[in-house]
């Protein structure tokens, strides 16, 4: 079963000046994401990520190709019923406390009354955000901040996660409590599609990578497959498959 | 429904946090307080003059409190990126244009009660006389009118990136229409072609907003207006609102969000 499906995704900008020639994010992109899998979603910045996530949240109409949630369509709202997702940077109503937001979240999700009160203390306590549930976000420091966002994004209890750079920014303490909440959710089944510049995190978390670079896809693959092929670790490969250069 | 009043629930709760509408209100009390504080020559009729100034300065605050608070609710989701988890969840932009409005019209109506219970206090305080479906009448008018002034100024804040700019061109198209509205008509009259077609077309296109301006009503005592014709100003503002909110979300539907 396919959680995710991506066929012949192009992604073009126009730019409003006139002249300006069109932007190509992303070319014929094709990508399929099975349940259960924690995937990761690689490339150096200007590859096409953030743009083929934009499309997965319905962010920007794909210019061609379709994109699939569960077998839905993108463009259907309904297709964002059973994801959750977590953006680079928090960016949450800061006049909010971490329960209101949660609360809010719930009820977009439309999550039934009697069930909330019990989510959100579920998820709080995964997060360790339940001591300060009821502080105003914009209190908190950035580790806190990121938690909520976390928080946020597993209020549905999702079948897929998405996760922008979820550890970037984070001290090494963050990064690791990040680390475990993806290990558990895989643990329960979840299908976990994130990007990550932290390649050694990647290494460790992921089953399945792809790399994309100059809007197109470069390889994809088991994570073990690929060392095994390579002979070397995943930085190596990913700086050979964007053909860079690598360190003395 | 369920997501458009948890959208509009937000929308209240910020302006509950913000201290815009305390401002205005305690702005609205010193300055009424201070008119109401002068006594004239003895002169009876001063009461009308201090209802007219607190009318006048309540007018000011709601259409103030309306269009900044709404003028600031899309730029803000877009430049504080709240927009991207909220539009990652199951909400469609009509949702989401739907939740801004209606939490805005909430508000702005819950701030308007409060100004009306002080004019009500102001007003009986001075004439031992407290004429309740008046002022049911002038301030349903008035949030009627401030529902267009809403949705308005949500398709301005589509259309102008700036809330800034978006809030001035709503104040003077607002305060335009207010002050000159049911004068283009005798304006026209005057001009030559094609610039009398034109006017004539601007004023029959407008939504006519000093029609709900009843204030006249409360400050002379006046009888109270036929409820049919509370209910044909209703569909009115309803019509002039669905067509704002409608050209908002054809421009927002399909606008990519990066």
């Amino acid at each position: 079963m396919e959680t995710l499906t991506i066929d012949n995704l192009r992604v073009e900008y126009r730019s409003r000046a006139v002249g300006e020639p069109v932007k190509t994010a992303v070319k014929g992109l094709n990508l399929r994401v099975a349940q259960g899998e924690v995937f990761g979603f690689l490339g150096p910045n200007g590859a096409g990520k953030t743009s083929t996530m934009n499309v997965l949240l319905g962010f920007v109409p794909p210019t061609s190709g379709t994109a699939r949630l569960f077998g839905v369509d993108v463009r259907e709202p309904i297709a964002r019923q059973r994801i959750g997702y977590l953006p680079e940077q928090t960016y949450y109503y800061k006049f909010l406390t971490a329960e209101e937001l949660l609360r809010f979240y719930a009820e977009i999700f439309q999550i039934p009354k009697a069930e909330r009160s019990q989510r959100i203390d579920a998820v709080l306590k995964l997060v360790e955000l339940d001591h300060a549930r009821t502080r105003q976000i914009k209190t908190y420091s950035k580790g806190m901040q990121q938690r909520a966002g976390l928080a946020q994004s597993l209020i549905n209890n999702p079948d897929l996660l998405i996760l922008d750079e979820p550890t970037s920014g984070l001290d090494p303490i963050g990064r690791m409590k990040v680390r475990e909440i993806i290990q558990r959710l895989k643990s329960e089944g979840k299908t976990v599609f994130f990007s990550s510049h932290e390649l050694g995190e990647v290494e460790t978390v992921c089953d399945r990578i792809a790399i994309l670079h100059q809007g197109e896809l470069k390889t994809e693959g088991r994570v073990s497959d690929l060392l095994r092929e390579h002979g070397t670790n995943l930085e190596q490969i990913f700086l050979k498959i964007i053909g860079h250069p690598p360190p003395p | 429904m369920n997501t458009i009043w948890a959208l509009a629930k937000i929308v209240v709760l910020e302006m509950v946090r913000r201290k815009d509408f305390y401002v205005l209100f305690i702005l609205t009390v010193l300055l009424t307080g201070t008119a109401g504080s002068v006594n004239l020559f003895n002169d009876n009729s001063i009461v009308r003059y201090l209802k007219e100034i607190c009318l006048l300065l309540i007018w000011a605050a709601s259409l103030v409190i309306a269009i900044t608070c709404t003028a600031r609710q899309i730029p803000a989701e877009r430049e504080q990126r709240t927009i991207f988890p909220l539009l990652a969840k199951p909400v469609t932009r009509a949702q989401f244009l739907l939740g801004k409005f209606l939490g805005c019209w909430v508000a702005t109506g819950m701030a308007l009660l409060v100004f009306y219970v002080f004019f009500g206090i102001v007003s009986a305080s001075r004439e031992q006389h407290w004429p309740v479906l008046n002022y049911l009448q002038a301030g349903l008018l008035h949030w009627l009118m401030l529902a267009i002034v809403i949705a308005l100024t949500l398709l301005g804040s589509i259309v102008f990136a700036a809330p800034s700019s978006n809030g001035t061109i709503c104040f003077v198209c607002t305060a335009g229409i207010l002050l000159l509205g049911r004068h283009l008509n005798k304006v026209a009259l005057g001009l030559t072609e094609p610039l009398q077609s034109l006017l004539y077309g601007v004023y029959f296109a407008i939504p006519h907003l000093e029609l709900f301006d009843v204030r006249d009503l409360i400050t002379h005592n006046w009888d109270l207006i036929p409820w049919g014709m509370m209910v044909l100003a209703t569909l009115y503002a309803a019509a002039y609102t669905a067509f704002f909110l409608t050209a908002a979300w054809l421009i927002f539907r399909r606008r990519p969000l990066n």
